[in-house]
């Protein structure tokens, strides 16, 4: 059975719109991410599911049950903030221990439960220190203490990683990623940093100006985006676009792009396809490799000059011009060593994506 | 070419001063506490008697005697009971403006402009208004005037401590399980503490300064200790001594509750300050 079922749900504040007739279902179990650019409306529709915001339209059930109305605290959910929201006049062990309290649990079952969730964290030697004597990794796994020991059907976060420095986001990154493994609870998770979106999620929810844009797996989002939006906001470095026209050569297809350079496409059947229609060409960073001897069905050679070398380590980002858009491909460090540099790029062409200037819709 | 000025002179000097400003605002204060001790002799004496040659307790006898002493008590109830009224009311009208943008932007200053209204333009009518009421010279008429005179105060004060408290705070108590009211009690209390005490001890210190609505109001039952100081100025002659006495009670309460609560009354006042 689904744990959450969103249906239309509209919600607005004065006159801007924040959510615009979502349809969303949750999985029981299932890691959800809601991603998306700020002002997207993800942060809204996660407060309307924790009760935080009353839905303007629409319903919203959470296990069957319509909760339009329903107080939060009567919806059987947990919620990490942002901002930790820790009590700072309560050391460690009462402020995982509130929700317990609120609800009137015994007091040997809180004992029992606050150890085992701090245990789990491994924020056992800290539970008799306050909130301000904490490093923020620290306080954000309080904050997420205090979430796993009520058991909720429902678990919300918000942003929680988006005030802790890299490297200690990429640690409790794994940490959420470990307990979801380990409690199997429902969890929907609010980002706008689409590496956390891609590495958590069992379903990325992408949502653009109030509406979902694209829903699937994180693979789905990534190789079979639905828009040129979808397609550009998922991977790093972003996807390259290029305008490009349709054109017929031999028995197959090709793109022309404004230099003149004619990309042939993969034999496969596309629907959609004219003579001379415009079309924006999607070609990811990393489907442009070193061309290396042989010809691979699908792959299109090209020298290029190249303008720019960012290297990042094991990997180096070149920019080099096609059909005169400055286009990135991701290589190995080793592959290239300075601008003004002519080197043999092999572009895989079976996995561009052409997208409708017009719709903004992959074809 | 200039002078050079050692710097222990400078220091000297800054001390010498502070010396006589401290004696020039403290003296008076010790001179009302030294009268309260004296002799009737050793009031009027010339040359002033600087420090009597032993403490004299009959004036505050006299006073605890023929029941005078009792209008500080009244003085206590009166702004004791005012006090923690417009503190539980007020604190929940702040939080009622701040969350829930009741009345929308105006209605804070349409309060806090109740404040700015001089006393004496309404004692007259609300003089009337009790008399029609008939709750002169009463325990509880004095405290409903008290409260709501101090009521504009506290939600002006308490409404800028609680703009303060971060939101995900209480945000994250009601996904916890808590009621709006378990909120309020469990998570806003405790964060604005500082705030409570230091709005609490200045509505204390209005009401227990009050003379003019006392006056007005009290005939014989509910004297406050303000009012009954100046039964002490006679036509013919003052009451020194009883008016020392008087007054030293009447500075005891304020002086323990600013000297227990001092703690959070400088935090407190600079939380407030820091808000625009």
């Amino acid at each position: 059975m689904a744990d959450l079922k969103i249906t239309n749900l509209h919600k607005h504040y004065g006159g801007v719109q924040a959510v615009r007739g979502i349809d969303l279902e949750v999985a029981s179990g299932e890691f959800t991410v809601l991603v998306g650019p700020s002002g997207c409306g993800k942060s809204t529709l996660l407060r309307t599911i924790a009760g935080l915001e009353t839905p303007d339209g629409g319903t919203l059930e959470i296990a069957g049950r319509v909760v339009n109305y329903v107080r939060p605290r009567d919806r059987d959910i947990a919620m990490v903030f942002q901002n930790y929201a820790l009590y700072p006049y309560m050391n460690v062990f009462e402020n995982i221990a509130f929700g317990l309290r609120a609800r009137k649990t015994p007091q040997a079952e809180v004992e029992t439960r606050v150890r085992r969730a701090a245990d789990m964290l491994g924020i056992t030697p800290l539970l008799d220190r306050l909130p301000r004597q904490l490093s923020g990794g620290q306080r954000q796994r309080v904050a997420i203490g205090r979430a796993i020991v009520r058991n909720a059907r429902l678990f919300l976060f918000d942003e929680p990683l988006s005030n802790l420095d890299a490297q200690l986001r990429d640690e409790m990154r794994s940490e959420i990623k470990r307990l979801h493994q380990e409690l199997g609870t429902t969890m929907i998770y609010v980002t706008h940093d689409q590496i956390e979106a891609m590495t958590l999620a069992d379903r990325i929810v992408l949502l653009r100006e109030g509406k979902i844009e694209q829903a699937g797996t994180p693979l789905d989002l990534y190789e079979r985006p639905a828009t040129r939006f979808v397609a550009g906001f998922l991977g790093s470095p972003q996807m390259n676009f290029i305008p490009a026209r349709l054109a017929q050569s031999g028995g197959g297809w090709a793109v022309k792009v404004g230099d003149g350079t004619s990309l042939a496409l993969p034999a496969r059947q596309r629907e959609g396809l004219a003579d001379g229609r415009a079309v924006v060409l999607g070609l990811r960073p990393q489907h442009v490799t070193r061309a290396n001897g042989g010809n691979r069905p699908g792959h299109q050679r090209l020298t290029a000059t190249v303008e720019l070398v960012q290297p990042t380590g094991s990997r180096a980002y070149i920019t080099f011009p096609l059909g005169g858009v400055p286009t990135v491909a991701e290589l190995e460090s080793h592959d290239v060593q300075r601008p003004g540099e002519h080197i043999d790029l092999d572009l895989d062409m079976n996995r561009a994506v052409l997208i409708d200037p017009e719709s903004n819709r992959v074809i | 070419m200039p002078l050079m000025r050692r710097p222990g002179t400078v220091l000297a000097m800054r001390y010498a001063a502070a010396i006589v400003l401290t004696i020039f605002f403290v003296f008076p204060v010790y001179w009302l506490f030294i009268i309260s001790f004296k002799t009737p002799d050793e009031i009027f004496a010339f040359p002033p008697v600087w420090y009597p040659k032993s403490i004299q307790f009959a004036n505050y006898r006299v006073l605890f005697k023929d029941g005078d002493a009792e209008t500080v008590w009244n003085s206590l109830v009166l702004a004791g009971v005012s006090t923690v009224i417009a503190m539980a009311l007020g604190t929940i009208c702040a939080y009622s403006l701040v969350r829930f943008k009741t009345g929308g932007e105006n209605l804070a200053v349409w309060i806090i402009s109740q404040r700015m209204m001089p006393p004496i333009a309404i004692v007259f009518p609300i003089f009337l208004l009790y008399v029609f009421f008939g709750w002169v010279d009463s325990f509880h008429g004095l405290i409903i005037l008290y409260t709501a005179f101090s009521l504009p105060y506290v939600i002006w004060m308490m409404r800028g401590y609680i703009e303060d408290l971060p939101l995900e705070l209480e945000e994250s108590a009601l996904v916890d399980g808590c009621t709006r009211w378990e909120v309020l009690w469990k998570v806003v209390f405790p964060m604005v503490r500082s705030g409570l005490f230091a709005t609490a001890v200045f509505t204390f210190v209005f009401a227990w300064n009050d003379f003019l609505f006392a006056l007005v109001l009290t005939r014989t039952e509910v004297v406050t200790y303000t009012v009954q100081v100046t039964h002490y100025f006679g036509g013919q002659s003052n009451f020194w001594a009883k008016i020392a006495a008087m007054s030293v009670l009447g500075t005891i309460p304020v002086f323990f509750a600013v000297a227990t609560l001092q703690r959070y009354l400088v935090r407190g006042i600079s939380m407030g300050a820091v808000k625009g």
